[in-house]
């Protein structure tokens, strides 16, 4: 087990990189998530069907076919993903900025990704929404922006964030994927790194690994464990 | 009705004869011979021939090296080395069950008695004799660049000190820790994939300059893809390969030893290469001396 405390510098570093990919990842899923969800439940018909058909192809494809295609397909039609060389978050997230640009890559497939599931969960959380709610808003003369903004979403959001925490959970997971698209230094791949390269025993840097990912996702559990047992509260 | 099935049934009884009977004959011929073999009471050696099997560890994905195809079965130089030592040990090819030992799980194969032995590119170095030995090295490779052949930016590892270079190796391989010492920003100029093709295919889109790893993994990529890439300037490590036993086996090691020492005289060294790696235009090199610790 001395690989934990000799090579602790590898696994904090893993450990902030898995972190910041996470952190960007989610703001990015949340937020086209968001504009998915609204599409889905738009009154304009082709709308709906644009929401659709981004939930249908990102929710069933597996993750690695979408890292495939970020990674591979991008180079090849020429970009390298430079838009999001964001000036300012570049500062702290080093990485947005560097000539590699296959940590933007997992960053678009993941947010990708994890942004359709994000999507359903707030849907979830919208049908949950007793109907007379929005109909009363109508009748009120809302428009669908104002009544998504003030009578169903503050409603809804008490019924999503749970299943909103359990796919930001499965997203955390899923970046261990990262280190297989050339993003180099993250949790998962340092465990390759330590064990083949280096010629530590597997299962101590497994461990190692693992309470790098723990540290991340129990307390967000947790959290998430809270806020159920206030909601439970609140509406009893 | 019955008839046919009578002559169908005769017809595979005489094939299934026929069949029997050259399987034997290629045993006898593949150097089994009848005198038995004695090894020292108790030994590993013993053990093996005794029990007439033996677990062999490689690498299935390694062209030229240990690379398992249509066949069911892997082929390369590490896999004749192999096969040369299980016949030393008295014990027919077809008895060898092949298993895969990526990089990732070699030492923990020995360690967990999973193979008897290893054969799969695999580096000499101290850290891994902490946990087990090596035979040989049997083969001795070097750490090379891979550019596009119209590159004349790169001439070696020093090209990477600017900062301005990106290169590709792969995942947890020494050659990919070597290259991190040459280069001013890991982060920024180092990628790393599962496997060379994706390294590969990063080189053509422009992603990154180079690809480093030993030499003969490049020279099968130089062969595959004529005029494309080429090598920048001259190996600039030694990388010995060595043959993975228990690290307290010393006397395993030491068959080994003598066993490689023996084909390289008889040429059969030489002649598992020409039948392997040897064709992608690889050098072989003069024998590498076996390093008795």
């Amino acid at each position: 087990m001395s690989v934990l405390v000799d090579k602790f510098d590898v696994f904090a570093g893993g450990f902030w990189l898995t972190f910041q990919i996470c952190v960007l990842a989610a703001i990015g899923a949340l937020i086209l998530g968001a504009v998915v969800a609204v599409l889905r439940i738009s009154p304009v018909p082709p709308l709906r069907a644009v929401g659709t058909a981004y939930v249908t192809i990102f929710r069933n494809m597996p993750l690695t076919v979408v890292m495939f295609f970020s990674a591979f397909a991008l180079p090849a039609l020429g970009s390298n993903a430079d838009f999001l060389r964001v000036p300012g978050l570049d500062v702290v997230f080093t990485r947005l900025g560097t000539d590699l640009p296959y940590f933007r890559f997992a960053l678009i497939a993941l947010t990708l990704y994890t942004a359709a599931f994000v999507c359903e969960a707030l849907r979830s959380g919208i049908n949950a929404v007793p109907p007379g709610q929005a109909e009363a808003a109508r009748s009120l003369g809302l428009t669908f922006g104002q009544n998504l903004r003030h009578v169903v979403l503050p409603q809804s959001w008490k019924a999503s964030i749970v299943p909103l925490g359990s796919v930001i959970i499965a997203m955390i997971k899923n970046s261990a994927l990262i280190g297989f698209f050339g993003v180099v230094g993250d949790l998962s791949q340092s465990a390759d790194q330590l064990t083949s390269a280096e010629g530590y025993a597997f299962i101590p840097v497994a461990i190692g690994i693992s309470i790098g990912y723990l540290i991340m996702t129990v307390p967000l559990g947790a959290l998430l464990d809270r806020i159920e047992q206030r909601q439970a509260v609140a509406t009893r | 009705m019955r008839f046919t099935r009578a002559a169908v049934v005769a017809t595979a009884a005489a094939l299934t004869f026929g069949l029997t009977a050259c399987g034997g004959e290629d045993a006898g011929s593949g150097g089994d011979t009848a005198t038995a073999k004695t090894f020292a009471a108790g030994s590993t050696m013993e053990r093996l021939y005794k029990a007439q099997a033996i677990k062999v560890g490689t690498k299935f994905d390694q062209p030229g090296f240990g690379l398992k195809g249509l066949s069911g079965k892997p082929e390369g130089f590490d896999v004749e080395v192999a096969k040369i030592i299980v016949k030393e040990l008295g014990i027919p090819a077809d008895k060898i069950e092949w298993v895969e030992t990526t990089s990732k799980v070699r030492e923990d194969a020995i360690v967990n008695n999973n193979v008897d032995f290893i054969v799969a590119t695999y580096t000499i170095n101290d850290k891994r004799k902490e946990r087990i030995a090596f035979a040989g090295p049997y083969y001795e490779a070097g750490q090379n660049i891979l550019v596009k052949a119209d590159d004349t930016t790169i001439t070696g590892p020093d090209s990477f000190k600017a900062g301005d270079k990106k290169v590709c190796s792969v995942t947890g391989s020494t050659p990919a820790e070597k290259i991190k010492e040459s280069v001013k920003d890991v982060a920024a100029q180092v990628v790393l994939f599962d496997t060379y093709d994706k390294c590969v295919a990063a080189l053509e889109g422009g992603q990154v300059n180079a690809v480093t790893t030993d030499n003969v993994i490049l020279l099968g990529y130089i062969a595959k893809n004529e005029g494309k890439y080429k090598l920048a300037g001259d190996n600039f490590t030694k990388e010995p390969y060595g043959i993975g036993v228990k690290l307290e086996d010393k006397d395993f090691r030491t068959f080994i030893n003598d066993t490689l020492e023996k084909a390289y005289a008889d040429g059969s060294w030489k002649k598992a290469w020409d039948d392997t790696a040897g064709k992608f235009g690889a050098e072989l090199g003069t024998a590498p001396a076996v390093n008795r610790y």
